[in-house]
């Protein structure tokens, strides 16, 4: 299961989007606490979760954190690998060119098999 | 009455349940309902068909915060929480689709 070093596979997928609940900001911390024990660290955005990445957050009138700016400086942490459901981007209206930070876009199919290959998924 | 609904469309039935009962009024739009009114989305079709029988509201503070505020659907009126007090007022009675 694990690797040299005890170094393991984690993949966090996300489906909420970020305000209306708090899955997506505690998801968000649990994932910098993980970078911070060097692991291999996977973010997946499937369904609203891919409202997280959206660029133009104003959070101002809802007197929240805005915190999508923190994805942007997940490579700092070596968190690099950012995958994004196509599927759920384009029943939203959505494209790349619309996400704040880049992204590996996958087929639905595609996403499933990244999952088989983890050795620790955690959901939010 | 007012119809107040803030689940998203693919997270909840809240809008579809809307929808299917309410007859007439207003639908205001907040926290995560308002990506119903967002072009492109899988639901434009149902918030524009709605707009045939209700009044179509969003709350702009949650649309803004979403970084949605350029994709709002035409005829979709944005209102901050002014109008919602409003809106509230105006109405006899109001139901929130939790």
């Amino acid at each position: 299961m694990s690797e040299e070093g005890g170094i393991k596979k984690f993949m966090f997928v996300n489906r909420k989007a970020p305000y209306g609940t708090v899955y997506a900001l505690e998801s968000l911390e649990v994932v910098l606490i993980t970078a911070a024990f060097d692991q291999d660290v996977s973010l997946a955005f499937l369904d609203d979760g891919v409202y997280q990445l959206k660029k133009g957050q104003q959070t101002k009138g809802i007197e929240t954190k805005n915190f999508s700016p923190t994805f942007r400086a997940l490579d700092g942490y070596d968190i690099e690998k950012l995958y994004v459901e196509r599927e759920a981007m384009e029943e939203r209206g959505l494209t790349e060119a619309d996400l704040l930070v880049d992204v590996i876009v996958l087929s639905r199919v595609e996403m499933g098999e990244l999952m088989e290959q983890q050795d620790v998924v955690l959901s939010c | 009455m007012l119809h107040i609904i803030n689940k998203a469309p693919q997270e909840r039935n809240s809008l579809d349940s809307c929808l299917r009962v309410a007859r007439t009024g207003t639908i205001l739009l907040i926290e995560d309902g308002v990506y119903a009114a967002t072009r492109g989305n899988a639901a434009e079709g149902k918030i524009k068909d709605a707009m045939t029988r209700f009044k179509v509201c969003v709350l702009g503070p949650d649309l803004d915060a979403r970084g949605m505020g350029d994709r709002l659907i035409e005829g979709v009126q944005s209102v901050g929480y002014d109008g919602f007090v409003d809106l509230v007022a105006s109405e006899p009675n109001c139901q929130s689709w939790v």
